[in-house]
């Protein structure tokens, strides 16, 4: 990730999608979405073509498409948006309603802490646990010395 | 002479009715739920999504299980579902260097930065039956976790400028055959997603045919390297790039052989394969058809199958190739009565020819 004006709002975005669908909706059960919600743009799945590039370093092709499942949401003044991989509509408005929330600074602070934080840990958990599992399996060559 | 057009609604109806039955099968056994497929049967769903170029492992799942099992039905059922969806964008590049690497191997070198991370892999079962389900063993992770970035292998050789290196360039936009028809000659952004959407064994068999000699290039596994990388987005509506979520890829770096050409000293040179999930075989399928089909700009002979563009191009989609290959099933009534009474013609004045000539014809027999 860049190092932009938005870098705090592209990481909760990004903290967002990555997570659980199941734990978000748990994390976000103690918010319920005030009466002058408004849903501008309903969850909606779609398609992105997925870019790779020629030898990993070289030019760019279209490798194939990937569901995504966007959403944007009114809460008072802000509004949230949201992207997220696969076709989850409910992850898509949690991840919405929560990019609103977290704009207003009155709920950031209580937001970051019931929601945000912990679905960091619960991500480098789960990717600090397979990467030592993968680790496992490393290869441990020794060399076996011949004649004198 | 009259041929039916109408009529064998019922007839449908009720086949639709038995496939439906044969689907799920003894109604006693349960029905497979998708979680099932999606867990324990990852590489099938991996091969739909891949070649249904659509990575979504609950649509490949359902898609799988609509199918019977039939991967090619499957494939064909999420390229049609796709046709529904509005397309949003582009991502961003992959940056498979970033991957959270959960297997990697090189048959190149033994001793590699980051190391060789064997990963879940088939390679070294013993290809036994197992009547008796065993015990699922729990692997103990190591102490400390892998480097959180592997250097590429192919570096190694980069750094001393014996292999070619691919840069971006001008970085072009590349073609889009979701959008775009083929067209001929294809550079190699083009070919590289006709190939990544081809079928797994029909690029087996030409990958195959380049190591048995129909088009020479000599190749090594440089590196497989297979684990998660994250999918980055930057949409319009926010202006700065964000992940939206990591899905599972296959990388292979092939390297060949290469005596110089074309103005190019000898050096090594690559072929790239990707795959979406754990798709090995195909990755490194595709990175040697990939090689093979540089022959002209590397100014090697173009002579063998592999080689040629237009035919592995042409023949690689199974949706393309199934439905071509599977409309001979259609009525063909009024083509075939064409050809039938053309040759009764032909069969009447044989017989008239042969019976002015009967000799001629015996003595040409017995010759």
């Amino acid at each position: 990730m860049d190092t932009s004006p938005h870098l705090a709002r592209a990481q909760w975005m990004s903290l967002l999608a990555q997570a659980d669908p199941a734990e978000l909706a748990a994390a976000m059960d103690a918010f319920a979405p005030p009466a002058d919600t408004a849903w501008l743009r309903p969850a909606q799945t779609g398609l992105y073509m997925l870019r790779g590039r020629i030898g990993g370093t070289g030019p760019q092709f279209n490798f194939g498409e990937i569901t995504v499942t966007r959403c944007s949401v009114q809460v008072g003044e802000r509004i949230g948006h949201a992207w997220v991989r696969g076709s989850q509509a409910r992850h898509a408005e949690l991840a919405a309603f929560a990019d609103a929330l977290m704009q207003d600074p009155e709920q950031a602070a209580h937001l970051r802490r019931q929601v945000i934080e912990p679905l960091r840990s619960a991500l480098e958990e789960r990717r600090e646990a397979a990467s030592r599992k993968a680790a496992a399996s490393k290869v441990e060559f020794f060399t076996v010395v011949r004649g004198e | 002479m009259y041929v039916a057009v109408k009529g064998g609604e019922q007839a449908i109806a009720r086949s639709l009715e038995l496939l439906a039955e044969a689907r799920r099968g003894d109604k006693a056994v349960p029905e497979l739920e998708l979680a099932q497929i999606r867990e324990q049967l990852r590489l099938g769903v991996a091969r739909v999504m891949q070649e249904g170029s659509l990575y979504d492992e609950e649509l490949a799942a359902l898609a799988i299980r609509q199918a019977a099992g039939d991967m090619l039905e499957a494939i064909f059922l999420l390229r049609a579902y796709r046709t529904t969806l509005p397309r949003f964008g582009y991502t961003r590049p992959l940056d498979t260097a970033a991957m959270r690497v959960r297997r990697r191997v090189s048959g190149t070198f033994k001793d590699i930065p980051g190391g060789q991370v064997l990963g879940p892999t088939y390679d070294y079962t013993q290809r036994l039956l197992e009547f008796d389900t065993a015990p699922i063993p729990t692997t103990q992770p190591a102490d400390t976790a892998l480097p959180a970035s592997m250097p590429r292998v192919l570096d190694l050789l980069d750094a001393e400028a014996l292999i070619e290196r691919i840069d971006p360039g001008s970085d072009p936009e590349p073609v889009d055959l979701t959008r775009e028809p083929l067209m001929f000659p294809a550079n190699r952004a083009t070919r590289l997603q006709n190939l990544a959407r081809g079928d797994e064994g029909f690029l087996l068999g030409m990958a195959y045919s380049t190591q048995r000699g129909y088009a020479e290039n000599h190749p090594f596994a440089g590196e497989i390297r297979m684990g998660e990388v994250d999918v980055v987005i930057c949409p319009d509506e926010l202006g700065f790039p964000i992940e939206i979520g990591s899905i599972t890829l296959t990388e292979c770096q092939m390297i060949n052989q290469f005596h110089g050409g074309n103005g190019t000293p000898p050096q090594f040179t690559r072929g790239y394969g990707l795959s979406m999930g754990e798709g090995e075989r195909k990755a490194m399928s595709m990175a040697l058809v990939d090689r093979a089909l540089r022959c002209d700009e590397l100014a090697e002979a173009n002579q063998a199958p592999a080689q040629s563009q237009e035919f592995v191009l042409s023949h690689s989609d199974s949706v393309e190739a199934s439905g071509f290959v599977q409309h001979l099933k259609l009525p063909h009534y009024v083509d075939f009565q064409a050809e039938l009474s053309l040759l009764r013609t032909l069969a009447v004045q044989h017989t008239a020819d042969a019976d002015e000539q009967p000799l001629s014809v015996t003595t040409g027999a017995q010759a």
